[in-house]
């Protein structure tokens, strides 16, 4: 039996996770991906944020549009790393958790461990899977970027992997 | 002379584009029902379970198998005793536009990143063949993967040992990245763009079959092996399959060189072909 995560992630329960569980996500995170963070860190400098991600959870991914009937369309994660130059400061900011696939830079792995954070693996290419556990969707700034806009979602029972833990254990250096 | 009907081929472009996009390719599926069969690596097993899990629901349901529904690349084949009464490349594309309506945009201008906002152009490749027929392939590729691939201008002195070596080395620096199990396209001989041609042309290719070039045959079976010892597995996650084919395909080169070009695929593969 996989164990049950409610979103937002407490601090105490971050730094209970360890690289290899599987877990199971309910609740709200924040959607974006390349084009989000590009345009997030441009506000960031100018000293005014579009968003707040305090505390939050962070998922790399862009969707499909909602067939008839889909809250919102296959939705996967993409490959982390090129979110890797924007992640120590997150998480030096106040970030709990992201979710994407693939191996993360040691910066990212030392962040995630200064802030006693979690890097969660999503499996790539499991998109319209990922689909059925969001209840909500919600567009948040970025429209004009299509499906690289900020959104936050809802999920139920969203399945993920710990990948790299508050400890530093790392699923891709085993 | 018979002319081509493009209305047609517009038609089932369009309609090769939405099928795929919900259908892992035959072969793949059952490449990773048997990879999921023989995993021992628990969280390998579950990424393999949740990706076998997710072509069904696809499949099913009509929902694309993956959110990156990637950018369409057609190889055709068109006969030389047609008759061209119009624009072939407008017909792809408008099949192309059509099909991704329900689908996701990723195609963009490079230097200003605009979305096009249809998903076209589609890459196409075009050969001219004997006959009256146009033989079409396709395939939605996916980024992750495509970001992973590598092209090598080897000198002759390096040879066919040195390409071995930076194939399997490619798809260890890919890692996780490329959503393994992968399929590794390999293009040997040519120019530099001849041999990536032939590296994403290979990807076409069912898992299971064998290249009816004996000495070629035997070289996937020893890049295979070699590939899966590397120990990445499903998703990254460690275990025996960290790809389910290596496709290669061959083109006469210069005395001066050797061109080694590697193009990877997710484990979703979408492909098809149809004639018309």
């Amino acid at each position: 039996m996989e164990k049950k995560i409610t979103l937002p992630i407490s601090k105490e329960v971050a730094k209970s996770l360890t690289a290899g569980e599987s877990v199971l996500l309910t609740g709200d995170m924040l959607v974006f991906r390349d084009a989000g963070h590009k345009r997030l860190f441009e506000s960031i400098k100018a000293g005014k944020p579009d968003i707040d991600y305090k505390g939050e959870t962070i998922y790399f991914m862009g969707p499909c549009p909602a067939m008839p009937g889909q809250v919102m369309g296959s939705c996967g994660p993409t490959t982390s790393g090129r979110m890797d130059k924007y992640t120590p400061y997150m998480f030096d900011t106040g970030l709990a958790a992201q979710i994407g696939k693939g191996k993360r830079s040691p910066e990212c792995v030392q962040a995630i461990i200064r802030n006693g954070g979690v890097y969660f693996a999503a499996i790539g290419g499991a998109g319209a899977m990922y689909s059925a556990c969001v209840t909500k969707v919600e567009e948040l700034c970025y429209s004009d970027l299509g499906t690289e806009a900020i959104r936050r979602i809802t999920v139920k029972d969203f399945p993920v992997i710990v990948a790299i833990d508050s400890k530093g254990n790392n699923i891709y250096e085993r | 002379m018979k002319t081509a009907d493009l209305k047609l081929l517009e038609e089932k472009t369009a309609q090769a584009v939405r099928f795929i996009a919900c259908n892992m390719e035959s072969s793949c599926k059952q490449a990773l029902e048997k990879a999921r069969n023989a995993e021992d690596c628990p969280t390998a097993r579950f990424a393999l379970d949740v990706m076998c899990e997710n072509a069904d629901i696809a499949a099913s349901k009509g929902y694309p198998v993956c959110q990156d529904t990637g950018m369409a690349v057609v190889f055709l084949q068109v006969g030389r005793e047609l008759k061209l009464d119009g624009d072939i490349y407008r017909a792809v594309n408008a099949g192309v536009r059509r099909g991704y309506q329900m689908l996701r945009k990723s195609v963009l201008d490079p230097v200003t990143r605009v979305n096009t906002g249809d998903n076209t152009p589609a890459v196409i490749h075009t050969q001219i063949i004997e006959g009256d027929k146009i033989r079409v392939e396709i395939m939605l590729k996916g980024f992750g993967s495509e970001n992973m691939s590598k092209v090598y201008m080897l000198n002759p002195a390096q040879g066919l040992e040195e390409a071995k070596r930076l194939i399997v080395e490619s798809v260890a620096q890919a890692g996780s990245n490329p959503c393994p199990p992968v399929i590794v396209g390999v293009g040997l001989g040519g120019t530099l763009e001849k041999a990536c041609e032939l590296s994403k042309h290979a990807l076409f290719r069912k898992l299971g079959s064998a290249n009816p070039d004996p000495q070629l045959n035997e070289l996937e079976k020893y890049l295979l092996d070699e590939i899966n010892k590397l120990g990445i597995g499903a998703q990254g996650f460690g275990g025996k399959t960290t790809a389910l084919g290596v496709f290669i395909e061959k083109y006469p080169t210069h005395i001066s060189s050797l061109p080694v070009a590697v193009n990877m695929l997710c484990h979703c593969s979408r492909a098809t072909s149809f004639e018309i």
